[in-house]
């Protein structure tokens, strides 16, 4: 691609500023920072992937890895201020999410254990678990809030924390889960994946591309389960005390 | 209080806040067992913690609770809310049939109810038993509030803690559950301790009540007391409500 053919794609951005203008959104300051973010962050991490892939280096992996769960971390963490010690539960969700897809891809040998392999699916892997959380984190916020009621009547009842939480603890993995699912029913009928086209245009062959792409929301599908699920169990015990007293002041 | 009869529940010094805000300040008082105590006075005057207290849905900032003499502390958080049931304003209904609501106390414990026992407790509170098979989402006010009643004592709490459930109901289903409260406390000696904004409520059905304003209980004793109060905030209190 030539730089003024990169440089008429940001007619895609003007789009969004102009609607955004006219219907009066609010939305062009956040849409001129994530594009001019998006620009400096993408050129960025390509200076220092072409370091990294070049060096070879565990220690250079390791490092671009751990900042990318920092960062995830950190993002995903604000949507649960409320819940308590929630910085470190994401942070033990990514880290468990990274572990256990990476130890499954190079311990069975699916993917070669090599720097361009690992930080490419790893910031996949990271990116969704992160989203997942964030949607999670939302909605069982607002569950929580929503159904005081019915977790303080299985409380009065003689309830345990663990079944006074459960529908809303449910409700909440279930729908942070559903985009992902529901994604994959369509995948290939509505959306071509955003990797398996790019591998397309690069010009690698289809086929390849697909089970490339099969293999990536194989992973995802298990990012979200468990991000949702280790998500929901280290959170719910900190709405709580030690008399099973649902704490107001979260 | 009523130094005749036994205390189900005794306050001593108890006061609760949230975030710096004093909800009950110094409460002191016993709520005599098998009998109904009703607990009146203008919102926000800490009615509704004062019975969360009792449950141990919350704790007090300092004071002692006691429950059948046993400081509240010294029981199972799981044992005590099965000795003191508390039924809800709203009713809360678990998505489901009537028979999966009056199971929950028992699904809790991993147990099923007996042969025929969802039928009686429904009976008991007015309502038919194919009733059993309805979907909560078809009922009225009036009868999700007798199967919220019901389901309260499917763990036969000694103590029945109700927060203004008849409310939000007509004159006929407040009628139908005021004679229900009164049939439960005859029929197992439950002791009773009702939240009301109606006085009349707690004129007639009561045999004793607790007057409270700004976090303080202001006066005590026989629900005939609203007839005639000695302190001039409840006589002011009992002349707006009746006006």
């Amino acid at each position: 691609m030539s730089y003024l053919a990169l440089s008429l794609t940001l007619i895609f951005v003007l789009i969004p500023l102009i609607l955004s203008k006219t219907l009066r959104l609010g939305l062009e300051k956040d849409t001129i920072v994530a594009t001019i973010r998006s620009i400096i962050q993408l050129l960025a991490v390509g200076f220092i992937l072409k370091f990294v892939f070049d060096s070879e280096s565990l220690f250079y992996i390791f490092l671009m890895v751990t900042l990318m769960i920092l960062v995830a971390t950190h993002n995903a963490q604000r949507k649960g201020a409320s819940i308590k010690g929630i910085t470190w539960k994401v942070a033990v969700t990514l880290i468990t999410v990274e572990v256990l897809t990476q130890g499954i891809l190079i311990g069975f040998n699916i993917t070669p254990p090599t720097a361009q392999y690992i930080i490419s699916i790893s910031g996949m892997v990271i990116g969704n678990s992160m989203v997942l959380a964030i949607l999670f984190l939302n909605r069982f916020t607002s569950e929580v809030d929503d159904h005081q009621d019915e977790t303080e009547l299985i409380l009065s009842l003689g309830g345990t924390p663990k079944q006074a939480i459960h529908h809303q603890l449910i409700r909440s993995i279930k729908a942070s889960m559903i985009p992902t699912i529901e994604s994959q029913k369509t995948v290939g009928l509505v959306q071509l994946p955003g990797m398996m086209s790019g591998q397309i245009i690069a010009g690698a062959d289809p086929i390849q591309a697909v089970q490339f792409q099969l293999l990536i929301m194989f992973l995802l599908l298990t990012t979200a389960a468990v991000t949702s699920v280790m998500l929901g169990f280290l959170s719910y015990p900190t709405l709580f005390n030690q008399r099973m007293q649902l704490l107001k002041n979260r | 209080m009523n130094s005749r009869y036994k205390p189900a529940i005794h306050f001593n010094n108890v006061s609760f806040s949230i975030n710096g805000e004093e909800i009950l300040k110094n409460i002191t008082g016993s709520f005599p067992e098998g009998k109904i105590t009703t607990l009146v006075g203008p919102s926000g005057a800490g009615k509704t913690t004062l019975l969360k207290l009792c449950n141990h849905l919350l704790s007090p900032d300092s004071g002692e609770i006691y429950i059948k003499e046993k400081t509240i502390t010294d029981f199972q958080p799981v044992e005590l809310r099965r000795l003191v049931g508390m039924a809800l304003q709203s009713a809360p209904m678990i998505s489901g049939t009537v028979m999966d609501n009056l199971a929950l106390p028992l699904t809790l414990q991993e147990k099923k109810p007996a042969e025929g026992e969802a039928g009686e407790l429904l009976r008991d509170v007015g309502l038919k038993e194919d009733f059993l098979s309805k979907n909560v989402k078809d009922l009225s006010g009036g009868q999700k509030q007798k199967v919220s009643i019901a389901r309260t004592l499917v763990n036969r709490p000694k103590i029945l803690l109700l927060d203004e459930i008849t409310s939000s109901l007509d004159r006929t289903s407040q009628r139908e559950i005021e004679e229900l409260i009164v049939k439960i406390n005859q029929k197992y000696g439950t002791t009773i301790i009702w939240i009301t904004h109606n006085l009349q409520q707690a004129l007639t059905i009561g045999n004793y009540t607790w007057v409270m304003m700004d976090g303080e209980v202001i006066e005590t004793g026989e629900s005939e007391l609203l007839e005639s109060p000695v302190n001039e905030k409840v006589r002011r209190f009992v002349k707006g409500e009746a006006e």
